[in-house]
C-alpha cells in the first residue's frame, strides 16, 4: 500500500483524471476527505426531513399525516442514517482531510482502502432506504419499523426492510472498520520525525481511540445483526424463545457495542474542542496528557456499562447496581475533560468567532447531555424515565449538541483551510443563534414530556402533552431551515470569498497551519521535523 | 522524495494485527451466546432455570445442581408463595391453565402441581413449554424435578391432559424473596425447523 504513496507523491500535483473518475478513482485524503463531507451532509438532511415528518405528526394529538407503521420506520431509519451515514462519515471526513496536515503525513497510509471505505457508503445509504420506495410501488411493507436498535423478537419478525437494513449495517461497518485501520496505520507509522505519541494532537489521540473502539466493538454489532438474519432465514434459534434462544441475549449484543458507539461519535469531536478553544482563547490547551488519559478511561470504560440501556428489563440487584456505578464512574474522566476545556478559555484574549461559538455552545449543551444522563444512569430513578421524552431529549443533547455542533465546530474551523476562502462570519453566527435556539425550543420541552410521562417512539399522544408537543414541533422546523444556511454558507465558501493565508486563525498552533490555504495537492511533499 | 516512507512490512504487521482485533471481536459476538446461557443458568440472571435436576446429576455448573445431593431438609420456619401462570404464544391454538393458581410452601418441600392444557383445534400439534422464574434471583434455587417442559406435548384434536409438575425451592433461597412466580410459555413446534433441544442446551 505504501508503494501507492510512494507512486502517487511522484507525480506532479495536478495528474488525475478529470470529471466523475477523478472522485471515483481517488485516492488522494483530501477528495475522500471531501466527499465523505460531503455526503454526511447529504445524510444529514436526508435524516432531517425523515424526523420533520414524524415532528409534523406530533404537531398534534390524533393521527393526522401517516400511518403508525410509517411513523415507525421513520423514527428507526432517522437514527440509522444520523449515526451511520452522517455523524461517522463526518468524523472520517475530517480525520481524512485533517490527520495528514495534522501529524506531517503526505496521505493516508491506505489510499486504496481509504477509496473503497468511502464507495462503500453510498450503496448502504441507498439500500437503507430503497424499502421506502420500494413501499410506494407495493414492494414490501416499507422499511425498518423496529426502531434502530433491531430489538428482538419485532426484529426477527419485521418485514424485508429489516434485511434491507441489517445489510446496510454489515456494508457500513466494513466501511467503517477500513476507515479505522487506515487511521491507526497512519497515525502509528507516518507521523513526522519527531512527533512522538505524547506530542500527537489531540485531534488524533481523540480518533485514535474512536478507531481502536470501532474495531472493538463494530464486529460484535455484525455478529448480532448476522445472528438476526439467521434467525430470520435460516432457522436458528438465537433470539428465539421458541426455540431456546433469548431475545434479552439481543439487547447485550446490541448495547454492547450501542452504548460505545456514543463514545466512537464523540471522541473526535472531544479531539477537535481543544483545538478551537486553544485557537480563539490564544493559549495552549490546558491539561494534554489529563485529556489523553481520560480519552483512554472513557474509551476502556465505555464497554463494560452497556446495560445501563435497559435496566428495566429485569436483572438481579447487584448487576444493576454494578452497572449503575460503572456508568457514573464515566462521568469522573469526562469532568476532566470539561475542566480542561474551561480552563483552556480561562484568562484568554478570547474572541468569538463562529467556531468558537460552537465551541461554547457545545460546552453549555453538551454539559446538559451528562447531568441528565446521570439521572438516567440511576437505577432508580430511570425506572420512571426509562422510553421515555426525557431520554429522546437526553440523547439529542449528547449527539446533536455534542456530536453534530461538534462537527459544525469544525467545519466551520477548518473550511477556510480547505477551500482556501472565508466563509461567511455573518452567516456562520446567525447560523449558530438559531441553531441554538431552535434546538433548545426542540427539546427542552421533550424534557417536560419525559418528565410527565410521555413514551417515546408512539405517533399519538395523549391531550395534556399537545402544547409541548406544538413547542417542540416549532423549534425541530426552525432547527431544519437554518440548516440550509449553514449548507448555503459552505457552498459560497467553496465557490469563492475573501483569500485566507496558511495560518487561518491568528492564535492558530500545530503543523496544518503551515501549509498554504488550500494545502498543496500532496501534503508534505518533504516531511515537517518536530522538536 | 527525501522524506522517509514508511515501509511497507511494518504497515502489513499493523494491518495484520487489527485485522485479528476485527475477527476476534467478530468471534467474541458469538462467543457470547453460549458464555451468556452459563452465566444465567449458573446465577439465575433473567430467570433461566436449569433443566431437570436428577438427570443432569453430576454436571454442575458454579456448585449449582445439587442432584447427587440427599434430599434438602424441609425449611418449615418460613413460607415461601408460589405463584403459578401460563402464556400460550400465538400460532398454538391451545388453551392453557394451572389447575392450583398459587401454593403456600416450606422451602426443602417436595411439590407438585400441574397445567390443564387443551388442544382447540382439529388437528394433531406439538408444542414445548419454556419456563421462566420471577425473580430472576429465585431461579437457580428452583429445581423442577418433573416438567412437562422437559420434553414436547403431542395433542390430538380435541385433546386436554393434565401435565404435572414437581419441584422443590431450595432452602438456600434468599430470604428476601417471599412469592415466586414460575410462568409458562407454550410454543408452537410444527413447522419449525429445530427443537428446543436440538437447538444447543435444552432449559
Amino acid at each position: 500500500m505504501s508503494t501507492a504513496t510512494t507512486h502517487a507523491a511522484e507525480h506532479p500535483a495536478e495528474h488525475y483524471p478529470g470529471g466523475l473518475m477523478r472522485w471515483l478513482t481517488t485516492t488522494n485524503h483530501k477528495d475522500i476527505g471531501t466527499m465523505y463531507l460531503t455526503f454526511s451532509l447529504i445524510m444529514f438532511f436526508v435524516g432531517g426531513l425523515m424526523i420533520l415528518a414524524v415532528r409534523a405528526e406530533l404537531f398534534q394529538p390524533g393521527l393526522q399525516l401517516m400511518r403508525p407503521e410509517f411513523f415507525n420506520q421513520l423514527i428507526g431509519v432517522h437514527a440509522l442514517v444520523m449515526i451511520f451515514a452522517a455523524l461517522m462519515p463526518a468524523a472520517t471526513g475530517f480525520a481524512n482531510w485533517m490527520l495528514p496536515l495534522m501529524i506531517g503525513a503526505p496521505d493516508m497510509a491506505l489510499p486504496r482502502l481509504n477509496n473503497w471505505g468511502f464507495w462503500l457508503l453510498p450503496p448502504a445509504a441507498i439500500l437503507l432506504t430503497l424499502p421506502f420506495t420500494l413501499a410506494l410501488f407495493g414492494i414490501g411493507d416499507g422499511a425498518l419499523a423496529t426502531g434502530w436498535t433491531f430489538y428482538a423478537p419485532l426484529s426477527v419478525q419485521g418485514g424485508m426492510g429489516v434485511d434491507f437494513a441489517i445489510l446496510a449495517v454489515h456494508i457500513l461497518g466494513i466501511s467503517s472498520i477500513m476507515g479505522s485501520i487506515n487511521i491507526i496505520v497512519t497515525i502509528f507509522n507516518m507521523r513526522a520525525p519527531g512527533m512522538t505519541m505524547m506530542k500527537l494532537p489531540l485531534f488524533a489521540w481523540g480518533w485514535l481511540i474512536t478507531a481502536f473502539l470501532l474495531i472493538a466493538t463494530l464486529p460484535v454489532l455484525a455478529g448480532a445483526v448476522t445472528m438476526l438474519l439467521t434467525d430470520r432465514h435460516f432457522g436458528t434459534h438465537f433470539f428465539d424463545a421458541a426455540g431456546g434462544g433469548d431475545p434479552i441475549l439481543f439487547q447485550h449484543l446490541f448495547w454492547f457495542f450501542g452504548h460505545p458507539e456514543v463514545y466512537i461519535l464523540l471522541l473526535p469531536v472531544w479531539g477537535l474542542m481543544p483545538h478551537v478553544l486553544s485557537t480563539f482563547s490564544r493559549k495552549p490547551a490546558y491539561g494534554y496528557t489529563a485529556q489523553v488519559y481520560s480519552f483512554i478511561a472513557i474509551g476502556l470504560l465505555s464497554v463494560v456499562v452497556w446495560a445501563h440501556h435497559f435496566f428495566t428489563a429485569g436483572m438481579p440487584i447487584p448487576a444493576l447496581v454494578y452497572f449503575m456505578f460503572s456508568t457514573m464512574a464515566i462521568s469522573i474522566p469526562l469532568a476532566v475533560l470539561f475542566f480542561c476545556w474551561i480552563a483552556t478559555m480561562w484568562k484568554g484574549a478570547m474572541t468569538f468567532e463562529t467556531p468558537m461559538l460552537f465551541a461554547v455552545g457545545f460546552i453549555v449543551l453538551f454539559g446538559i447531555a451528562g447531568l441528565t444522563g446521570l439521572i438516567l444512569a440511576d437505577v432508580a430513578a430511570d425506572a420512571q424515565y426509562h422510553h421515555s421524552y426525557f431520554v429522546v431529549a437526553h440523547f439529542h443533547y449528547a449527539l446533536f449538541a455534542g456530536g453534530i455542533m461538534g462537527v459544525m465546530t469544525g467545519v466551520y474551523y477548518w473550511l477556510p483551510k480547505w477551500t482556501g476562502h472565508m466563509y461567511s462570519e455573518k452567516l456562520g453566527k446567525l447560523h449558530f443563534w438559531l441553531t441554538v435556539f431552535s434546538f433548545n425550543l426542540t427539546f427542552i420541552p421533550q424534557f417536560f414530556l419525559g418528565l410527565a410521562g410521555m413514551p417515546r417512539r408512539i405517533p399519538d399522544y395523549a391531550l395534556q402533552f399537545a402544547e409541548f408537543n406544538a413547542i417542540s414541533t416549532l423549534g425541530a422546523f426552525v432547527l431544519g431551515l437554518s440548516q440550509l444556511l449553514f449548507a448555503w454558507n459552505i457552498w459560497c465558501c467553496v465557490r469563492g470569498g475573501p483569500k485566507v493565508e496558511s495560518r487561518v486563525w491568528e492564535g492558530a498552533e500545530g503543523l496544518e497551519w503551515e501549509l498554504s490555504s488550500p494545502p498543496p495537492h500532496h501534503s508534505w511533499e518533504t516531511q515537517p521535523t518536530v522538536k | 522524495m527525501e522524506q522517509v516512507q514508511p515501509t511497507s512490512p511494518s504497515h502489513n504487521r499493523l494491518i495484520g494485527k487489527l485485522l485479528l482485533m476485527v475477527a476476534g471481536a467478530f468471534a467474541f459476538a458469538f462467543a457470547l451466546v453460549p458464555l451468556y446461557n452459563v452465566l444465567c443458568e449458573a446465577t439465575g440472571f433473567n430467570g433461566k432455570t436449569a433443566g431437570p435436576t436428577v438427570i443432569r446429576d453430576g454436571f454442575g455448573i458454579g456448585g449449582l445442581q445439587t442432584g447427587s445431593a440427599p434430599a434438602p431438609k424441609v425449611d418449615l420456619g418460613r413460607t415461601v408463595r408460589v405463584e403459578f401462570t401460563g402464556t400460550v404464544m400465538p400460532g398454538l391454538p391451545w388453551d392453557m391453565r394451572p389447575l392450583t393458581i398459587s401454593l403456600d410452601i416450606h422451602p426443602g418441600e417436595l411439590q407438585q402441581v400441574s397445567y390443564l392444557v387443551r388442544n382447540t383445534s382439529d388437528r394433531p400439534i406439538t408444542g414445548q413449554a419454556v419456563p421462566s422464574v420471577t425473580p430472576g434471583q429465585a431461579a437457580q434455587h428452583f429445581d423442577k424435578i418433573e416438567c412437562f417442559c422437559f420434553s414436547q406435548q403431542t395433542l390430538a384434536p380435541g385433546e386436554a391432559r393434565e401435565m404435572p409438575l414437581a419441584f422443590i425451592v431450595k432452602p438456600e433461597v434468599d430470604r428476601s424473596i417471599s412469592h415466586i412466580t414460575l410462568s409458562y410459555a407454550f410454543f408452537s413446534i410444527d413447522g419449525q425447523r429445530q427443537t428446543l433441544t436440538s437447538s444447543g442446551e435444552a432449559r
